[in-house]
């Protein structure tokens, strides 16, 4: 089908948002899902107010969200899901709500999965981007806070940054509602297929690692051949850890995807 | 012996013994090792990325201002005037608009729909459930409830949405961890004093599953919203009306502060005591990054605590207050020999509330209002005047509810049925310490789905109302002479 005449109004995410339907929660007939991770207390919860119109309840002290929240947005014709996870600084660790957030980040395989920054911890914060960006290559970060930063006489370099990561950045203001119009053009870009990433791995360099995740990988393929990222199962396999491990045991590993399953 | 190579007759088990294999083959610490490699990338991007200009103005101001808030010599002080000061204008701005309400609710409402079920024809058993049970009781509690809620709701919102409370999490930490708690539980502290059963639900952020049952067990001693106006309303009539007209107001948020503080105190006390006996164990860490300071929003905050808190927490109120204003009405009408239902228990229960400083009638109250705390002073009020046959405080006459238009003639009332101030600071005491609402005790359940929580948490704090009322009875008594 051809294009009709072109306006600059096609290409202005301004525009796009003015055609952004908040959906709140209708979560039915989704075509693609949206997760939304971060540290705790950066602003995830208020982007997922300014993108699906709710009014979930956010407050300052981090911790508040407490399993995962979902909510609705629509946008040139296509229906996103929202999922709001709770804060989390790695997916090492497991405490339950790491566990949330990194289950359904691994197995509920999301289309998308927007990283919240908070701009004035970039470092610290960038720890957990990393850890997502090894495990998807559908990632958006949304740097958030830039208002605070800019108090702090802090600046960042977005471009520099999506350079460095791989993907795209998304500077944003999210309680003026400042970047929103922006980062839900990315996100339908990515989710449509129309930007596609090579993000930042990091090599695992401890000597005959790589091939003691291959030989596990292997294994696993084997016996469970539809559980996705083996390669991260396996490295938290030789790490140890004992809820991943008593998944593989008992078989439940298999249904993980089931349990996530985006509907 | 498995088979050396990985077959799809493999099991789970066969692979994690494959891990085990080689993970003796690798270097030590792989784990550390790949932490230490994100974070060092990390730093890397970072460092090339983010520039910081200068010192920060913000930052020093505000790491003075953390200094100061939780300071140990400044933290704590500050924190309790906080407090007082937030009770103190909600008991001294919610005094005007709860009259106007109950003015045109209860003085000119009441009347209005007493001739309209005579002009509709109603039965006297009709009319006297509908407009004098469950409208009254009703009427009631939005007047009595909406002013405090709508001025306490938004406030706490406003601290909560500068980022003092994760101050008072860092500041109470230390203790909860004395007594053998998680110190997270300061934040489902907090949430009880909005709601204990939204208090109940915000345990989920704790993670061991022993910490978070000392948290739900214990959140009942924060004193809820539906509690909040019966000790305002108690302080400001026995207590304020001690001290001379100017310091009313103080004194009687003075009291109230007392109360909650001891609350604060005994949910250290019993998070002890349950830590040392039933729930043994030791605390478990937690690291909580103290978030940096943000301009409230002070229209949002106002339209999301009225709307999301206060008007749903009001319904709920309502929800309950209504079936319970007819059940008041029938007990108190229901005859059974020569005495009303609510009579005979009244009798039945004397005893025991003289004991613990209180009478029969508070505690009918106290059972009536299960699934309400709201509804206590109402049905108090109620009972007490068919019990003494007070006339011409409240024209509707006996066995219905009613406002008393001023506190004082509420005070007249209240003397009349046997009330002193130990009976005042009895029921402030009880209040604080009886068992949790109805909603309260089926959210514990759901989040237990253990009877056996859900009872103690039920009964626990009922025995320390009554070991404590008890005792302040009987020490009061005793000086009395």
């Amino acid at each position: 089908m051809a294009k009709p005449t072109l306006s600059p109004c096609d290409s202005c995410p301004v525009a796009s948002v003015s055609r952004l339907e908040r959906l709140g929660m209708k979560l039915s007939h989704a075509d693609f899902v949206v997760a939304l991770a971060g540290n705790p207390n950066t602003g995830k919860s208020t982007i997922f107010n300014a993108l699906t119109g709710l009014r979930q309840h956010t407050g300052n002290w981090p911790g508040k969200t407490i399993a995962r929240a979902e909510g609705a947005f629509s946008l040139d014709g296509k229906r996103y899901r929202l999922v709001d996870l709770p804060g989390t600084y790695s997916l090492l660790s497991a405490t339950d709500d790491e566990e949330v957030a990194r289950d359904f980040i691994l197995f509920g395989r999301p289309d998308v999965t927007v990283v919240v920054l908070d701009a004035t911890r970039i470092e610290r914060n960038l720890n957990l981007a990393l850890q997502v960006l090894q495990i998807t290559n559908r990632a958006i970060i949304c740097v958030n806070l830039i208002d605070e930063a800019k108090a702090h006489g802090i600046t960042v370099d977005e471009r520099g940054l999506a350079r460095d990561l791989g993907v795209p950045v998304v500077p944003a203001a999210a309680r003026s509602g400042q970047g929103v119009q922006e980062l839900v053009r990315e996100i339908a870009d990515m989710a449509n297929g129309t930007t596609v990433c090579t993000p930042r791995r990091l090599k695992y360099e401890v000597p005959g690692l790589r091939e003691a995740m291959d030989e596990i990988a292997a294994s696993l393929e084997a016996v469970y051949p539809n559980v996705p990222h083996r390669d991260w199962i396996a490295m938290r396999l030789l790490e140890g850890d004992p809820r991943i491990a008593e998944a593989v045991a008992s078989g439940t590993l298999g249904n993980l995807e089931d349990d996530h399953a985006a509907s | 012996m498995p088979p050396a190579e990985p077959t799809a007759r493999w099991k789970g088990q066969d692979i994690l013994d494959q891990v085990e294999r080689l993970r003796l083959e690798l270097p030590p610490g792989v784990r550390d090792r790949w932490v230490e490699d994100i974070y060092a990338e990390s730093a890397r991007i970072a460092s090339r990325n983010v520039d910081q200009q200068g010192a920060s103005q913000r930052l020093s101001w505000e790491r003075r201002l953390d200094w100061f808030l939780t300071n140990r010599w400044t933290g704590f002080p500050t924190m309790i005037l906080m407090l007082a000061v937030v009770l103190w204008i909600t008991i001294e701005g919610a005094n005007v608009p709860s009259g106007w309400l109950a003015t045109l609710l209860l003085d000119k409402g009441h009347p209005l729909l007493k001739d309209l079920a005579v002009w509709l024809h109603m039965p006297w058993w009709l009319s006297g459930v509908l407009v004098d049970g469950l409208y009254l009781t009703t009427a009631w509690v939005i007047s009595v409830m909406l002013p405090p809620m709508a001025i306490f709701f938004p406030l706490f919102t406003l601290l909560e949405d500068f980022g003092y409370l994760p101050r008072v999490a860092f500041n109470l930490d230390n203790l909860f961890h004395r007594v053998g708690a998680h110190g997270k539980q300061a934040l489902t502290m907090s949430m009880g004093w909005g709601c204990n059963a939204a208090g109940v639900v915000a345990t989920r952020v704790i993670d061991s599953p022993r910490e978070r049952l000392i948290a739900i067990i214990t959140n009942n001693f924060a004193l809820c919203n539906g509690r909040w106006p019966t000790q305002i309303l108690i302080a400001v009539v026995f207590l304020g009306a001690l001290a001379p007209p100017a310091l009313a107001g103080v004194v009687a948020a003075g009291s109230v502060l007392a109360v909650a503080l001891l609350g604060v105190a005994l949910t250290f006390v019993s998070s002890w005591m349950l830590s040392r006996s039933v729930l043994k164990g030791e605390a478990s860490t937690f690291s909580l990054e103290l978030p940096p300071y943000r301009p409230p929003q002070l229209l949002r905050t106002l339209y999301t605590s009225l709307i999301d808190r206060t008007l749903i927490v009001l319904w709920r109120a309502v929800v309950f207050a209504a079936p319970a204003g007819v059940v008041l009405w029938t007990i108190c009408n229901l005859k059974l020999g020569d005495s009303s239902i609510a009579e005979g228990l009244i009798g039945a229960l004397d005893p025991l509330g003289w004991v613990i400083g209180l009478n029969g009638v508070i505690l009918v109250a106290y059972i009536v209002a299960i699934p309400a705390n709201e509804i206590v002073i109402p049905t108090i009020l109620m009972l007490t005047v068919m019990v003494t046959g007070v006339s011409g405080v409240g024209e509707q006459g006996a066995g219905v509810m009613f406002e008393t238009s001023t506190n004082s003639a509420l005070a007249t009332l209240l003397h009349g049925g046997g009330w002193t101030t130990l009976t005042a600071v009895c029921l402030m005491l009880f209040s604080l310490c009886h068992n949790p609402c109805s909603t309260t005790i089926y959210t514990i359940w759901k989040e237990t789905k253990s009877a056996r929580w859900t009872a103690v948490a039920t009964f626990m704090p009922i025995a320390f109302g009554i070991v404590i009322c008890g005792a302040v009875a009987l020490v009061w008594r005793w000086l009395a002479g």
